[in-house]
């Protein structure tokens, strides 16, 4: 016992000796809206049938299992307690029973079997993607969502969908928000009680795209679609995050959906569109070297920071910005390895409209120390394009 | 029976000797001699995968990212994943094998003495290509230890060394197997039928014969990731025809049986446990035969859920979640054998069987969360979130690894000549047991509030689990550092109360006939022994079954 105090005593030494070594990191503290809770124990409340139904069958399967368990262990608890050589229990010769053992292998399958049947009807309700009224494609790109409403009210709206966590407060430098990792700059939208139709795909490798208010976890395979769907019965903010591991930003590409009413969904709608139409991007149109940079460093923060770093001194494996051969040399290579990539880089061509590719190219050269005074525009990358193919 | 080995050794000449210094180890051909560096091996790689877990523990104590980048976490994941299944536990089962397979059965040595040197000698070579990518440009593999494709194809050189170190690794696993099943049917003393063999030897049978049907495979996916990367093939990527998933079908028909192949020995060891020191034959020895055969089979047909969130048709989710929940079925008769074994016996607690009721009760609770993810539905709540890391935690270290602590208290007065120390051991026992909670079983709660795993950050409110779970580990990992030092060093230097022959009074079987520690030579003519008089000594002499 003297041994167990000295033991416990030299842990919270250690403890305390480590809670110093680190910094605690700054946090707001509280429950996220439409995410996690503070220590939370169970499924997030459903905001879908389907969940609500894996809630329960995640209770009805802790039920039964904790049945079990008392039984078996209180058995063997039992017989640990009356059955030692200290109380002098002597130990019986028996050592088989065929009817035993027959009785314990009949009552598991008839237990598994009924849990089957209620899990049976679940997966068949989760699979049945048909009658859906909105249709939305979602591409996993490394590291970002990218949405494209494809059927249904709302079609021909297409976005990026990009973290939107300032870096600093991943990198400890500002204190975290509740929605620390799990907001967005641009969410999906969708109208309540409507069944919503999810095909995934995927652009580099394979991600998983989950919301798990609504029971809905989907991989995201790069040329392959698949599909799933969910018909949201409450209006809020519901979040996931990617559930496949693919690659160093896996953390960092988050699922943000706002479930709204029918009225809202229209005026989203129409604003979205009207939005995308002063988006589009006149290739005859000139932009001065400011406009270009305002309008790429806002690129560089969602697509290029993650990895060369907002500072452009890049890390690790992926080079710097600031110097670069590439980003001081010649404009041809530049153009290909945007839209081509190269190694890691990814191919950019597809996910950056030619305006955003010429903002965020013409960032890169007129920022940090370089200097080269060239304002790339959009019709540069219509051509370089064509060259391309 | 305990002459048998020493009366030989005389007759034979010089060739027989115990071989010195580095030659004895460089060339050996003696099971126990290789049965030794196989553990030895695996509880170095032990110890360098726990360093690795305690990195990615130390990086998620706190939100935000602290010491490493994601990359090199992700690559510290994946490593950890690979040393712990590759180079902790899988090597330690066969120098469990190693060692006892011959001395149960009453075998000189294993059947192919030369190949089971070239087998452990491969082991450090590999380990050596594994370890090595972290030195190489991008280091080291960083896609998970299951390898996905396209994401493996990304990865610099570091993933073809791990290549390498898996063709490697698995070439030596499949003649560790062939080794043991020639060793078993071939070689057992005469009147051992198989149905009177120990189960430690029946369970490796079982478990060899999964190697050698799987681990081919395994080859030849990572093979494909080779050519893939390297040689203009697209056997996973759509461009070229080829299916990222057909990895995971592939990648999963090795790694369900696999999954298996690192408890089935575990089962074993726990079943030669409970019966000594309940002090009572093992209760439904044929009906465990016929289980572990069932578990061993049914685990080809259930590789698809682990991969219920790819986008399966429906039937084929309902047919691997049928397949998933009947392996319950054998499992648990298997437990409760292992009751009825207790049941009414003469229990003492030794460190042995501390182990082993600590992993029949802490296993079980893995087993419950395996049926639990195989219903479809749930699982895709949970699919890659930490509840499947807190499920394969408590079945491979609250199974394999606990199972593995049990057999070294039980074997060590055979191993060493010297009784492992009981009251450290308890230490050892007790501080594993709640640390090992208090680390693992946060996570479920993590995993249901759906913090995803191979997450190098995670949102706020996780905090708190992260934190207790982080500090534990620390904990448990520091309990087999002391295991290490305190209760493995000093029996092999021979500290410690002197072992008798058999010095659990209700151990059974052919290992407990001969001194402790074994002579370097046993068993050389076989011994003649009533097996039933060995195994059931409470019945009489004329007991048939």
């Amino acid at each position: 016992m003297n041994l167990l105090a000295k033991a416990l005593k030299a842990w919270f030494y250690l403890g305390a000796l480590l809670a110093v070594a680190l910094t605690p990191a700054a946090y707001a503290n509280g429950d996220m809206p439409g995410g996690p809770k503070v220590n939370q124990l169970d499924f997030p409340a459903p905001a879908t049938k389907i969940m609500e139904e894996i809630h329960w069958l995640n209770w009805f399967m802790i039920v039964i299992c904790a049945i079990i368990f008392v039984g078996v262990f209180g058995v063997m608890f039992y017989s640990i307690l009356k059955h030692r050589k200290s109380k002098g229990a002597k130990a019986a010769s028996f050592h088989e029973s065929t009817t035993v053992e027959i009785i314990w292998t009949v009552i598991p399958l008839i237990i598994v079997i009924a849990m089957a049947l209620p899990a049976t009807k679940t997966v068949v309700a989760m699979k049945d993607t048909t009658n859906s009224d909105i249709t939305i494609k979602t591409t996993g790109y490394q590291w970002k969502w990218g949405y494209d409403y494809i059927k249904g009210q709302g079609e021909g709206i297409s976005f990026i969908s990009t973290l939107s966590t300032p870096r600093e407060q991943v990198n400890n430098l500002a204190p975290k928000s509740l929605t620390y990792l799990m907001e967005v700059d641009n969410e999906m939208v969708v109208p309540v009680n409507k069944k919503i139709r999810i095909i995934t795909t995927a652009n580099d490798v394979i991600h998983a795209w989950a919301v798990p208010a609504f029971g809905v976890k989907q991989d995201a395979i790069p040329g392959f679609v698949r599909d799933t769907w969910f018909k949201a019965e409450k209006i809020g903010t519901f979040r996931g995050q990617c559930s496949e591991l693919c690659g160093a930003q896996h953390a960092f590409m988050p699922i943000v959906v706002k479930v709204v009413s029918a009225e809202d969904y229209s005026k989203w709608v129409d604003a979205k569109k009207k939005e995308m139409a002063g988006n589009a991007d006149d290739p005859s149109k000139t932009y001065t070297l400011d406009e270009q940079k305002e309008r790429g460093v806002k690129v560089y923060a969602a697509n290029c920071a993650a990895c060369h770093q907002a500072n452009g001194k890049g890390a690790g494996a992926f080079p710097a910005m600031e110097g670069s051969k590439v980003v001081l040399g010649p404009k041809e290579a530049h153009y290909q390895i945007l839209l081509n990539g190269k190694n890691a880089m990814p191919k950019w061509s597809g996910v950056l409209s030619d305006g955003e590719l010429a903002a965020v190219m013409t960032y890169t050269r007129n920022s940090w120390g370089n200097k080269t005074g060239e304002v790339i525009q959009t019709q540069d990358f219509v051509t370089a394009r064509t060259v391309t193919k | 029976m305990s002459t048998i080995s020493t009366t030989h050794d005389s007759v034979h000449d010089h060739a027989h000797d115990q071989p010195h210094g580095w030659r004895r180890w460089l060339f050996a051909t003696n099971h126990k001699d290789i049965g030794t560096m196989y553990l030895i091996f695996s509880f170095v790689s032990l110890l360098a995968g726990g360093v690795m877990a305690l990195g990615i523990r130390l990086e998620l104590f706190q939100p935000g990212l602290q010491y490493f980048r994601p990359e090199f976490f992700n690559q510290l994941t994946t490593m950890h994943g690979l040393v712990m299944v590759f180079g902790a536990i899988m090597p330690a089962f066969v120098g469990f094998a190693n060692w006892m397979i011959p001395l149960q059965i009453g075998a000189a040595d294993m059947a192919f003495a030369r190949m089971n040197n070239l087998s452990f000698w491969i082991l450090p070579v590999a380990a050596a290509l594994l370890f090595g990518s972290f030195l190489v440009p991008g280091g080291a593999p960083a896609g998970g230890w299951t390898l996905y494709a396209p994401l493996s194809l990304q990865m610099g050189p570091g993933m073809d060394l791990a290549i390498f170190a898996i063709h490697l690794l698995g070439a030596s696993s499949i003649m560790g197997s062939i080794n043991i099943i020639v060793t078993i049917l071939n070689m057992r003393a005469p009147g051992m039928t198989l149905m009177k063999m120990p189960m430690f030897c029946w369970t490796w049978l079982i478990t060899a014969y999964l190697l050698i049907a799987v681990m081919p495979v395994l080859a030849g996916v990572i093979t494909m990731v080779l050519t893939d990367r390297h040689f203009g093939t697209t056997f996973f990527s759509a461009v070229g025809g080829g299916d990222p998933v057909m990895f995971q079908h592939i990648f999963w028909f090795f790694g369900h049986p696999e999954v298996y192949i690192m408890i089935l020995p575990a089962f074993g060891i726990i079943s030669e446990i409970v019966p000594a020191f309940s002090r009572k034959t093992l209760f439904g020895y044929s009906s465990m035969v016929y289980a572990t055969s069932s578990i061993a089979i049914l685990s080809f047909i259930v590789w698809a859920h682990h991969m219920f969130t790819t986008g399966m048709p429906v039937t084929g989710q309902l047919f691997f979640m049928y397949a998933t929940m009947l392996i319950a079925v054998p499992t648990g008769v298997k437990i409760f054998n292992w009751v009825a074994t207790m049941w009414r016996g003469s229990m003492t607690f030794e460190t042995p069987m501390l182990w082993a009721i600590g992993f029949i009760f802490v296993f079980t609770m893995g087993g419950f969360t395996g049926l639990i993810l195989a219903m479809a539905p749930i699982d895709i709540g949970l699919q890659d979130t930490y509840y499947v890391v807190a499920h394969f935690h408590y079945v491979l270290v609250a199974g394999s690894l606990f199972a593995m602590f049990a057999g070294f208290y039980f074997w060590c007065p055979k191993w060493t000549g010297r009784m492992a120390n009981d009251a450290r051991g308890k230490i050892h026992f007790w501080g594993s047991l709640i640390f090992f909670n208090l680390t693992f079983f946060p996570m479920h709660f993590l995993g249901l509030a759906g913090m995803p795993r191979r997450y190098a950050d995670y949102p706020t409110q996780f905090t708190d689990f992260n934190m207790i779970a982080s500090v534990s580990a620390l904990g448990f990992g520091v309990m087999q550092v002391y295991f290490l030092l305190f209760v493995v060093l000093p029996a092999y230097r021979g500290q410690g109360v002197k072992a008798s022959d058999c010095p659990w009074d209700g151990a059974k079987g052919l290992e407990w006939t001969i001194p402790s520690p074994a002579p370097f030579h046993t068993f050389e003519t076989p011994p003649q022994v009533d097996f039933d008089a060995l195994m059931h000594p409470s019945n009489s002499p004329t007991h048939a079954h």
